[in-house]
């Protein structure tokens, strides 16, 4: 039997790791009833050799499906070994590894069997079972069916700290050569009754402390970046419209490694673009956390990210007006701006200025990347410069100094961090 | 920055908290505010030194602590306490100098990062702060045949009075036990409140987190363990393999103490 359970769990871990998302964070479920389990600010229990983060027991309940989208690995048509949980199976081995301290909890994902009511319906027993009889308050991710009922999509909501759907493709368009039977329009309609319920409840909770919680960690969603055509803009834009239109707590990016055949895909073998990936990744905390308009980094002229330099610093040397910032007097928006100085720092800076004007010695001190900053900012004892270098220049100078993956090609994909 | 200048006085405490705190009491006391602050542990005998002996004084601690805690908010209380539980030596003369700075500066000195030991501490702070939430992600609990959930640590720091709650709260309905290996020292909550505890036979026959002699593991222990490196190994993505990043987030030195980690078996 427990020759079996391995099994399984190999194929259906195996199955389920091209989901990007393991955050654990964003919830506060406290162990009230004294039993197991609490969410907080997340923690990575460890990390794979492929230096992604483990936080989460990610699996799929089965990768029997009756889709057969291009892109993924248990499509009908892949030949692939098989195989299915119990509704038990999944909850022991949760609780057993909770337990022991190796998780903070479970993303549950699944292949199509028989319908997608049928599927979901099964994903929303787990939940319910690890909340009301294993009394569980650890993190719970599901995935939404695409199709299935809004009852039983409200339902899982009332489980899990987060559900998420994946758009797979940054373009609709993109989407039906790959997985003629889905649409972005299915992924709005689900998202959509979550982010619903949770303006009714939200409301509620106004009003009324006791409401239950209802996905409490919010929505996320994942594109392939990659395995079609489309440009840096394309893949943001799409992004920034989901992160206003359904309040979006994430956006994963997911580099596509080829597991097909199939010609109209990047050859197995290719390497997975994880350049630019980490790239796009980037934009997206410059647009969260950086006060940066989507349409600043990426736009008609400039459709793609680069790969030799991160985007705040691209962005620095197409807006070289912008600079230098006086840290002694610009606002926390200007100083976020300067390349090399992080949400940290630029806190910092704020904070002790107050005591006076900041030399260079002391703000390097700060944590901030000085080799990229210097060239951005002025401090109390910075020089007055003759003659402004130009933008090539300043790059050039970046780059040669040698620090690690700036010094990198583009093409150098393979030897990236 | 550690003053060696060998005509500044020297004071010696024994590196306990209160004693730290007793020594802040008597700089102002003595009224010498530029002091080489030592602990007994760290101190190497010098015939220059004519070293100030400092007696750990619960009454003379308390009333710094009470001052402290007027001048400082919960970050900074947080920052000067990671940084005692750092144990280095350096960490002892910072918080010396940063109370001195504090009660001789008005409101919200704290936030003067500008200043050497105000940045030093938040700095020490981060470095404990980071080793003990690597511990809340790296203890491995094992369970034993009375089902009482053992980990084995060694971390960097003294991070054990700053993760006891955090598995108080999650782990409310199992008995657990986490023991430093290195400072001999464990925690045991035994299902109401959480107790110190010292184990001669964890310091003689536990060498990493899987050998265990005289206590029996459960019988399906091993079995979920095998389960975890199945999963562990599942889970990973080959076409991405990237060990550098791998060995930033996870450290060798912690590889001891991590099942997934472990190739024995």
């Amino acid at each position: 039997m427990w020759e079996r359970i391995r099994e399984k769990l190999t194929i259906l871990a195996d199955a389920a790791k091209y989901d990007v998302s393991c955050s654990s964070s964003g919830s506060n479920r406290k162990n009230d009833s004294k039993t197991v389990g609490d969410t907080g600010s997340g923690i990575c229990h460890t990390y794979t050799e492929d230096g992604r983060c483990v936080s989460l027991l990610k699996i799929l309940l089965t990768n029997y499906c009756i889709y057969d989208c291009l892109f993924c690995v248990s499509r009908k048509s892949n030949d692939v070994k098989r195989a299915a949980f119990t509704v038990d199976e999944v909850v022991e081995l949760t609780m057993e590894f909770y337990r022991r301290n190796y998780i903070e909890g479970l993303f549950l994902s699944s292949g199509i069997f028989k319908n997608a009511d049928y599927t979901m319906e099964r994903l929303v027993k787990i939940a319910k079972n690890l909340r009301l009889e294993q009394k569980f308050n650890g993190y719970i991710h599901i995935k939404t069916i695409p199709g299935a009922s809004e009852e039983l999509i409200q339902e899982a909501g009332l489980y899990a700290d987060r559900m998420s759907i994946n758009l797979e493709m940054p373009t609709d368009a993109g989407l039906k050569l790959f997985a003629p039977e889905k649409s972005h329009e299915e992924v709005k309609r689900d998202l959509a009754i979550v982010k619903n319920q949770l303006t009714v409840y939200n409301s509620e909770r106004k009003l009324i402390k006791s409401t239950p919680k209802f996905v409490p960690a919010g929505q996320s969603t994942q594109m392939v970046i990659g395995a079609s055509a489309e440009s840096d803009k394309d893949i943001l834009l799409t992004a920034n419209n989901y992160y206003n239109d359904f309040n979006l707590k994430r956006v994963y990016y997911s580099g596509y490694i080829p597991i097909s055949n199939d010609s109209r895909l990047p050859v197995i073998g290719t390497q997975p673009p994880l350049l630019r990936e980490n790239r796009l990744y980037q934009t997206d905390w410059l647009m969260r956390f950086y006060q940066f308009d989507v349409h600043e980094i990426v736009n008609d002229n400039h459709p793609n990210l680069d790969l030799d330099i991160d985007p705040k610093l691209s962005w620095a040397l197409r807006n070289t007006h912008f600079f230098p910032v006086d840290i002694n007097t610009a606002d926390y928006a200007a100083i976020l701006r300067i390349p090399g100085v992080g949400v940290k720092s630029a806190q910092k800076i704020i904070a002790a200025r107050r005591f006076g004007r900041l030399r260079t010695d002391q703000v390097k001190k700060m944590g901030i990347a000085y080799n990229r900053a210097q060239h951005f900012m002025v401090c109390s004892d910075s020089s007055f410069q003759l003659n402004t270098p130009e933008p090539y220049q300043i790059k050039s100078k970046i780059l040669s100094e040698g620090n690690s993956r700036f010094s990198k090609t583009a093409a150098a994909q393979l030897t990236l961090f | 920055m550690l003053q060696t200048h060998e005509n500044i006085p020297l004071m010696l405490f024994d590196g306990s908290w209160t004693g730290l705190l007793t020594a802040v009491f008597e700089a102002f006391e003595r009224k010498i505010l530029k002091i080489r602050l030592v602990s007994q542990e760290h101190y190497a005998e010098n015939i220059f030194d004519i070293p100030i002996l400092i007696e750990s004084q619960t009454k003379k601690a308390e009333r710094v602590w009470k001052g402290l805690l007027k001048r400082m908010d919960s970050t900074s209380r947080k920052h000067f306490f990671y940084t005692y539980l750092s144990e280095q030596p350096e960490a002892f003369q910072h918080l010396l100098d940063y109370a001195i700075y504090i009660f001789s500066n008005k409101e919200n000195a704290t936030k003067n990062y500008g200043h050497p030991d105000v940045l030093a501490i938040s700095q020490i702070a981060k470095n404990v702060s980071r080793e003990s939430h690597r511990m809340k992600a790296f203890i491995r609990f094992e369970r034993w045949n009375d089902m009482t959930y053992f980990a084995l640590i060694q971390p960097d720091f003294n991070v054990i009075p700053v993760i006891a709650k955090h598995f108080k709260d999650r782990y409310a309905d199992q008995k657990w036990i986490i023991y430093d290996k290195k400072r001999h020292y464990g925690i045991f909550y035994d299902l109401h409140s959480i107790i110190e505890v010292n184990f001669d036979f964890v310091d003689q026959q536990y060498q990493s987190a899987s050998l265990v002699k005289s206590v029996e593991k459960d019988p399906l222990q091993e079995k979920y363990e095998l389960l975890w490196k199945d999963y562990f190994k599942s889970t990973n993505i080959q076409e991405r393999k990237n060990m550098k990043l791998h060995i930033r987030h996870v450290p060798k030195r912690y590889w001891r103490f991590l099942t997934e980690k472990d190739l024995s078996f």
